[in-house]
């Protein structure tokens, strides 16, 4: 496709220069209304709570009293907070790879199918829809409702083995199960979309000349051809696991509600900031230390993968 | 047209063919299950559900239980459904709005600093906006909009990701349609109008898809601005109802179904864009 035409074939200067303002003035009057909530409603919290952080600020935003790194040691000493960080970490080595697998796997049956192909990419997709909330209190109330007419109590009844009360209590930890299942299936169909759309742009020169080679079908073609041309999609899938992961808020705080055990990094600083004690102070020193720590993991990961190509196209 | 024909007999085929369906089938079945245990639970009594078998389908489907929800005194189950309309609807648009114009913009209005103001949009993409809640919530308490529409709304208007997203696309547009309406005496305004929409509405609609769903569906932002039950969204419904002291199965089963099916009939209908945008934005870039 011939996209590249010449621009502004030389024109008088003057003319041009008023070409240039008007383009300005149109550059801003696209962006100005998005740039100005951006500035309003994302630059200056953080930086509003990068201010109150260095302050004793308990149930007010405009505090006086200046404690300088007070709120970050008592954050990072803080048995709570750095234990959501361990959970965080539990968390991401369970769930990333698992959704990974499961995505991949999906994927690769689907795009097999001859028959039926789209219901069964409709029936895997489907859970998207579905919000976290409601998901989490199909979990509690119904699957692993921890009384004998739960779901998954029923169907160890009926291999005569004892229930389980999933959720209430963290040892043995079976809330684990409870937790990572929900957010497979919430996750694994969008994921899933995403490998397709990658499946079906592999071109099948490969395969074919890979069959000459004598390749089998199989595991031999998985390993050599089309996982490494899923190379970039894992990647970017992975990445996005991983920021969802860190995120995680929705289902540990309606699964294990009124448990103080099992928290993530989100649901401590809910309770700390905006709990009982309303300390916005430490709150915010909270907050920046995770969103020092997602930049820090966003950045090494971008460089892994290389997100400057994503803009290389000028 | 997926691999090359292998060598192998047809009886192998077959036999791998019949194990991929039964595979499918069966991971499709548990993929299903949730959606079944909302249906018989919605529409069973609470002894049917409590009952000491399990009991696969309702004996008699109770009809009645769909109204309930509506008729609980203890949670507006009425007007957080209504909430969430206007929250969802105002969010889809004004996202739409604000980010594309935006996109454009960056994608193809020519401006010295252009890419300066791109990576101020970028810088952005690595701070998820649920990590920033509790600043986000201090500005938004110290202008008064804690349980109101404005508060709910306003401050999701400004996703980074979707205005990247816009750009991306934008500068894939065909640039000799927009040449066309600058012929025609359009200024940039004129021709994003009355060419550039109206020739990337799958794009929008694919866009509003998956925004609409999103904003329906968020949780933490609503449960942090939404003190008062008259600003509670669906979502934040359907969470009380977890923590009540007492348990109404077949009505909180009949909400979470009612608060469910609209997003299940967008999806139905709009899928094919839902699939196309996601393959499109996803990673593409």
């Amino acid at each position: 496709m011939p996209t590249t035409t010449t621009r502004q074939v030389s024109a008088p200067a003057r003319s041009r220069r008023g070409l240039r303002a008007r383009s300005t003035l149109a550059f801003w009057l696209f962006t100005g209304p998005f740039l100005i909530g951006l500035l309003i409603f994302v630059y200056v919290p953080i930086l509003w709570s990068a201010w109150l952080s260095f302050f004793e600020a308990r149930f007010t935003v405009t505090p006086s009293d200046f404690v300088g790194f007070e709120n970050y040691r008592t954050m990072l000493t803080d048995e709570d907070f750095m234990g959501s960080l361990v959970t965080f970490t539990v968390f991401a080595v369970i769930i990333v790879p698992t959704t990974w697998a499961l995505s991949l796997a999906l994927a690769l049956a689907v795009n097999r199918l001859r028959f039926m192909r789209a219901f069964f990419r409709s029936v895997f997709f489907l859970p998207t829809a579905v919000s976290y909330v409601a998901a989490s209190l199909i979990w509690k109330m119904s699957i692993f409702n921890g009384v004998r007419f739960g779901l998954a109590n029923t169907v160890l009844g009926w291999f005569g083995a004892d229930g389980t009360a999933w959720l209430a209590s963290p040892d043995p930890p079976w809330y684990w199960l409870v937790i990572v299942t929900v957010r497979l299936w919430l996750q694994a169909g969008f994921y899933m979309i995403l490998f397709l759309a990658a499946l079906q742009n592999i071109p099948p020169e490969l395969y074919e000349a890979a069959a000459i080679d004598g390749a089998r079908p199989g595991w031999q073609t998985f390993r050599y051809i089309t996982l490494p041309q899923l190379r970039a999609t894992s990647t970017a899938v992975i990445l996005l696991l991983l920021v969802a992961a860190y995120q995680a808020f929705d289902e540990f705080f309606n699964l294990l509600s009124k448990t103080t055990w099992g928290r993530p990094p989100l649901v401590e600083l809910y309770y700390k900031a905006l709990g009982e004690n309303q300390d916005y102070g430490a709150g915010s020193a909270g907050a920046l230390i995770l969103t020092l720590l997602i930049c820090l993991v966003t950045l090494l990961q971008g460089r892994i993968m290389g997100f400057g190509r994503a803009e290389g196209s000028k | 047209m997926t691999t090359g024909t292998s060598r192998r007999g047809r009886r192998g085929n077959v036999l791998g063919s019949a194990g991929l369906y039964a595979a499918t089938s069966v991971a499709a079945f548990l993929f299903l299950v949730p959606f079944y245990l909302i249906v018989r639970n919605a529409l069973s009594t609470d002894a049917e559900i409590t009952g000491e078998d399990w009991q696969f389908f309702p004996g008699d489907i109770q009809w009645g239980n769909v109204t309930e929800p509506f008729d609980d005194p203890t949670v507006d189950f009425a007007r957080s459904l209504w909430n969430s309309a206007v929250v969802g609807v105002a969010h889809t648009v004004g996202t739409l709005l604000v980010c594309s114009l935006a996109g454009y913009g960056l994608a193809r209005i020519p401006y010295r600093h252009a890419n300066k103001v791109f990576y101020a949009v970028l810088v952005t993409l690595m701070v998820p906006t649920a990590v920033t809640f509790v600043p986000s919530f201090v500005l938004v308490s110290s202008l008064g909009w804690v349980d109101s529409y404005r508060g709910l709304i306003i401050p999701g208007l400004f996703s980074g990701f979707t205005c990247f997203l816009f750009r991306q696309y934008f500068l894939g547009f065909p640039r000799e349609l927009e040449e066309a309406a600058r012929v025609d005496g359009l200024g940039y305004w004129g021709a994003y109008w009355r060419v550039v929409v109206p020739n990337s509405l799958n794009f929008f609609a694919a866009i509003a898809t998956i925004t609409f769903i999103s904003g329906w569906n968020s949780f933490l932002w609503p449960l942090v601005i939404g003190q008062d039950p008259s600003a509670w969204t669906v979502q934040v419904a359907l969470s009380s109802y977890m923590t009540n002291q007492t348990v109404n199965f077949h009505l909180i089963f009949m909400a979470t179904a009612i608060s469910i099916l609209p997003l299940v009939c967008v999806f139905l209908f709009l899928q094919r864009w839902l699939v196309q945008g996601i393959a499109q934005t996803g990673i593409k870039g």
